[in-house]
């Protein structure tokens, strides 16, 4: 029965990918995105790991996709945007990079393939996961919010707009864009 | 009751990498390049996840972690930059921005 929905779970992830990369909207691969991230989530709950497939569902498909949904709407992309996307997106274009990508793939199936089936029957229970978290990786940890924080000073210190050209000092211009 | 072989989650993992690769390769638009490396940072992750359930040690899931806080720290960085390149040049195409001058 787990086996089945696995299956169905990453069917979905599979197809709602192949359409996040072939969109011309923005808005509509990120709608698919948020579909194969939520099916990654079930994924998660389905081998035993329910921390994991909760995070999943919170940061990824919540937070994250949330960023994105911001920015499209201040690039205001609509029609003509998804227009110049699809001339773009030629199928001279595609092809030999997905030739190339499809290679790598049957290598990694022909190596997976070599060794002997596990079955995956553990059950991880964010308990766990915590005691492992603060106790052998509290390094991890601290250096995961020194990320954080440097990731928030460099977004806000990118994203902010440029002050107006008559407030700004002659010469100073070459200096901070270099 | 749990009969999910391990190589089966692997190769999922497989191939959501590839089909990331594949977007980042044929895509011109930085947006979708960025949704195409969340869809690769995932992949990994998921195969952090398999790795866990297989040896039963939740190790695998604090890795999950790990690439979680990196994936929300690397989209912040590259939206912000994102939307600065759209200020400065009106156009989202990577080869008009390949220039990298301010």
């Amino acid at each position: 029965m787990t086996a089945t929905l696995f299956y169905i779970a990453a069917a979905v992830a599979v197809i709602s990918t192949v359409l996040a990369i072939t969109r011309t909207n923005a808005a509509h691969a990120l709608l698919y995105l948020v579909v194969s991230l939520l099916s990654v989530a079930v994924i998660f709950y389905l081998i035993g790991a329910p921390l994991a497939g909760a995070l999943e569902v919170i940061v990824y498909a919540g937070a994250i996709m949330v960023l994105f949904v911001f920015v499209i709407m201040m690039l205001n992309a609509g029609r003509a945007t998804a227009r110049q996307e699809q001339q773009w997106l030629s199928t001279s274009a595609w092809t030999l990079p997905a030739l190339l990508c499809a290679v790598l793939l049957a290598e990694l199936v022909y190596v997976l393939q070599q060794q002997d089936t596990v079955y995956l029957d553990a059950h991880i229970t964010p308990k766990e996961v915590g005691i492992l978290l603060y106790g052998p990786y509290l390094l991890a940890v601290e250096l995961a919010s020194m990320l954080l924080l440097a990731g928030l000073v460099g977004a806000y210190h990118l994203g902010r707009e440029d002050p107006p050209p008559d407030r700004r000092q002659p010469g100073t211009a070459e200096q901070t864009d270099a | 009751m749990l009969n999910i072989p391990m190589e089966h989650g692997l190769l999922l993992a497989a191939l959501l990498f590839s089909l990331g690769f594949i977007g980042v390769l044929i895509r011109r638009n930085i947006l979708f390049v960025l949704m195409s490396l969340e869809i690769m940072l995932n992949a990994a992750g998921l195969a952090f996840v398999v790795a866990a359930a297989r040896w039963e040690q939740a190790d695998g899931q604090i890795m999950f972690l790990m690439v979680l806080t990196l994936a929300a720290a690397e989209v912040a960085v590259g939206l912000a930059l994102l939307v600065q390149l759209y200020r400065r040049y009106q156009t989202l195409d990577m080869d008009v921005l390949s220039q990298l001058r301010g």
